[in-house]
């Protein structure tokens, strides 16, 4: 492979697609709050579908997860059915009440069904959460930069940062609805050549959801050799065993339909039914890499094995040296040959490969021409730009309109200065994450861990609640959700090392990756309880509950026939 | 999800013209029961709880618990959110709360 024609096809790209969303972000650019933060109500279904699942998937869905599913084996599953299965909750118990309700944020939503102490403590954790995410889109950009274009890792983070920053606050939530839609096309077709192509040379049929069962008992076979389990053996990727994988799954999917930027999205579509048909085409469009992503662990996690049995360190496939020169692949043959594969850098072994490289390499592994390596590039790219974007609007919604608005200057706060005050809040946020995302903290991973715990302990039990339960009141939902917010985040504190805190062993074996889904049953029975034992809410609230669940006054005449 | 769906327990009692509004509720608390039962079944039953008995059957090279666990569930939650908005535009037309007249929008 030559590698100048890889660095420029891969600038080709990336300014190809950059200079296609900023087209897009300048020609809808807003002046209104509302269409800042909701679109105007006016994005079609599919496309804010398309738009969900940009925003949705992120840098570690599109770099990450197959490479984590490649080392998991079976219990890659959690992440595959916990990133997904969320979307039926969303759809069936959530979008459409939401929509129905009608306002800009969760936040908002939380204060008028409670009350503003709600409304902030769920700014708080908005913001919180948005934040630790955005963080991840910083780095993930970082590696793209740094190992395509060479790119010094400091700089790397920084371009990725202005590039995010001018569009998402020029823009606002239209420039970004149609952004993403043109970033989701981007990334899938990114995704899906190689994975097809690998498909094909591999396992001899260019489907690779069908080809990748005909290779898993050679797999099997070959990982048995190196002193790994089994793919197909579930249970073996996770010390907490089925209870543990059981529970990560449940906090991941709980998560999902809790966490702000996503549910943000329902409120763009023009009706009730629109927020039901675009959570459909959102997971249609998401299903299409997350079906993809095993396929593209296992052929990546084979032609790794195949190449590196009993090879020396010369005979490696050459795919692999120019990741070994970036620092991805490490190789320790002091013995001559290779006998042993890890992804932990800890681990000893001979050959260790790190979990992101697996899809930035698949265009390599199957003996793709540069242009599609640089079209990856923006693909991965167009995942941490998009997921970025959507976070930061988060962020500035919940500053602006639940922080500013209502608790600082509650009478005189213009229109224009709302929105000052989220483009502020959304500078603010960018150069924060530049120095985190500079000083990459070691617990990245784990911090997303953490959002998903807090999303699904926090947001999840009271929206569900607040939707079906006309008796939950606001002194049960602060209840509830300080109960699940100091449960979680607790336990986290305790197995993690966070923030310089020891870490101890795992109670009962459940990981801090599964202890949102025990803080959402905590929420739940706690806000029942309060709720039960405090006064229900007024008439008017216990009216407007009532009102959500109908998407429309009732027509006379259809009435009739009844 | 199911236990805390509970409805028509509140306060004032709906006027009686209002009675369409219980049946309305009703039968969409019945489909989403209906659809979350197969969405756990599918996705903690069968790619979790049972994944070790249903990986002894292979069905193209994959053990049938694996594969639900990594695709067939996938398949299952999107078939789930498409039959349930489907579903709720009948119920929405037979009690004529649906949407589209008035504002026309096309999915």
């Amino acid at each position: 492979m030559n590698l100048n024609s890889m660095e420029f096809w891969t600038f080709f790209f990336l300014i190809l697609t950059f200079g296609m969303y900023m087209t897009i972000a300048w020609r809808s650019r807003v002046k209104e709050t509302k269409e800042f933060y909701v679109a105007s109500q006016g994005v079609p279904t599919i496309a804010n579908g398309a738009a969900v699942a940009a925003d949705w998937m992120s840098a570690a869905s599109f770099i990450g997860m197959a490479g984590m599913i490649a080392f998991l084996g079976s219990d890659g599953s959690v992440y595959l059915m916990g990133w997904t299965g969320g979307y039926v909750l969303l759809a069936l118990l959530l979008a459409p009440y939401l929509r129905k309700w009608g306002k800009f944020t969760v936040p908002e939503f939380v204060g008028d069904r409670y009350n503003d102490t709600v409304r902030v403590v769920a700014a708080i954790c908005a913001i919180v959460i948005s934040f630790t995410y955005v963080v991840g889109q910083m780095t993930g950009g970082g590696v793209v930069f740094a190992r395509f274009l060479g790119l010094e890792a400091h700089w790397a983070v920084i371009v990725a940062a202005v590039v995010i920053f001018f569009y998402a606050v020029l823009g606002g939530m239209k420039g970004i609805t149609y952004t993403q839609v043109a970033q989701y096309t981007v990334l899938i077709i990114a995704y899906l050549i190689p994975a097809v192509a690998v498909s094909q040379t591999i396992g001899g049929f260019p489907v690779p959801q069908v080809t990748y069962g005909t290779i898993l008992a050679e797999l099997d076979a070959l990982r048995t050799e190196f002193g790994l389990d089994r793919f197909t053996e579930a249970f073996a990727g996770r010390d907490g065993g089925q209870l543990d994988v059981f529970l990560v799954t449940l906090s991941l999917m709980l998560g999902t339909a809790g966490l702000p930027h996503v549910i943000i999205r329902f409120y763009t579509t023009k009706t009730v039914r629109g927020a039901r048909f675009s959570a459909f085409w959102a997971l249609f469009f998401i299903s299409l890499l997350y079906l993809t992503a095993p396929a593209v662990g296992a052929f990546t996690k084979l032609n790794l094995l195949q190449g590196a049995q009993g090879a020396t360190a010369d005979e490696l496939p050459a795919w692999i040296e120019p990741w070994a020169d970036a620092g991805y692949v490490t190789l320790n043959v002091d013995d001559g040959s290779i006998d042993s594969v890890s992804n932990v850098a800890a681990s000893g072994a001979d050959l260790i490969v790190s979990n992101d490289i697996l899809v930035l390499a698949s265009p390599e592994i199957s003996g793709l021409p540069a242009p599609i390596i640089g079209l990856m590039a923006a693909g991965g790219m167009a995942a941490a730009l998009s997921t970025a974007a959507g976070l930061l609007l988060v962020i500035s919604s919940a500053a602006s309109h639940d922080i500013y608005y209502r608790m600082i200057s509650k009478e005189a706060a213009s229109e224009k200065t709302q929105m000052l005050v989220g483009r502020l809040a959304m500078t603010a946020a960018v150069i924060i994450a530049i120095f985190a995302g500079l000083n990459p903290p070691a617990f990245v991973a784990q911090v997303v861990a953490f959002a998903f715990g807090l999303a699904a302990s926090t947001f999840f039990p009271i929206l569900i609640l607040g939707i079906f339960w006309k008796k939950a009141n606001a002194k049960g939902a602060a209840a509830g959700m300080l109960t699940g917010l100091l449960f979680s985040s607790g336990y986290m504190i305790y197995t993690l090392e966070l923030f310089g805190t020891q870490a101890n062993e795992h109670l009962f074996n459940i990981s801090p990756e599964g202890i949102g889904a025990l803080g959402a049953v905590l929420n739940f029975a706690v806000t029942v309880t309060v709720s039960n034992l405090t006064r229900p809410p007024s008439v008017e609230v216990q009216e407007m509950v009532e009102s959500i669940r109908y998407p429309a006054p009732q027509q006379l005449k259809a009435a009739g026939k009844l | 999800m199911s236990d805390v769906t509970h409805e028509g327990s509140s306060g004032t009692a709906p006027p009686p013209d209002n009675s369409w509004r219980q049946r309305y509720w009703k039968k969409n608390l019945r489909l989403m029961v209906v659809l979350l039962a197969i969405w756990f079944t599918v996705s903690f039953g069968f790619g979790i709880i049972l994944i070790e008995p249903l990986n002894n059957i292979e069905i193209l090279g994959f053990p049938l618990g694996l594969w639900f666990a990594q695709q067939g569930s996938i398949y299952t939650f999107v078939i789930l959110i498409l039959v349930y908005a489907l579903w709720m535009d009948r119920i929405d037309n037979e009690f004529g709360v649906s949407e589209r007249k008035g504002t026309g929008e096309t999915a």
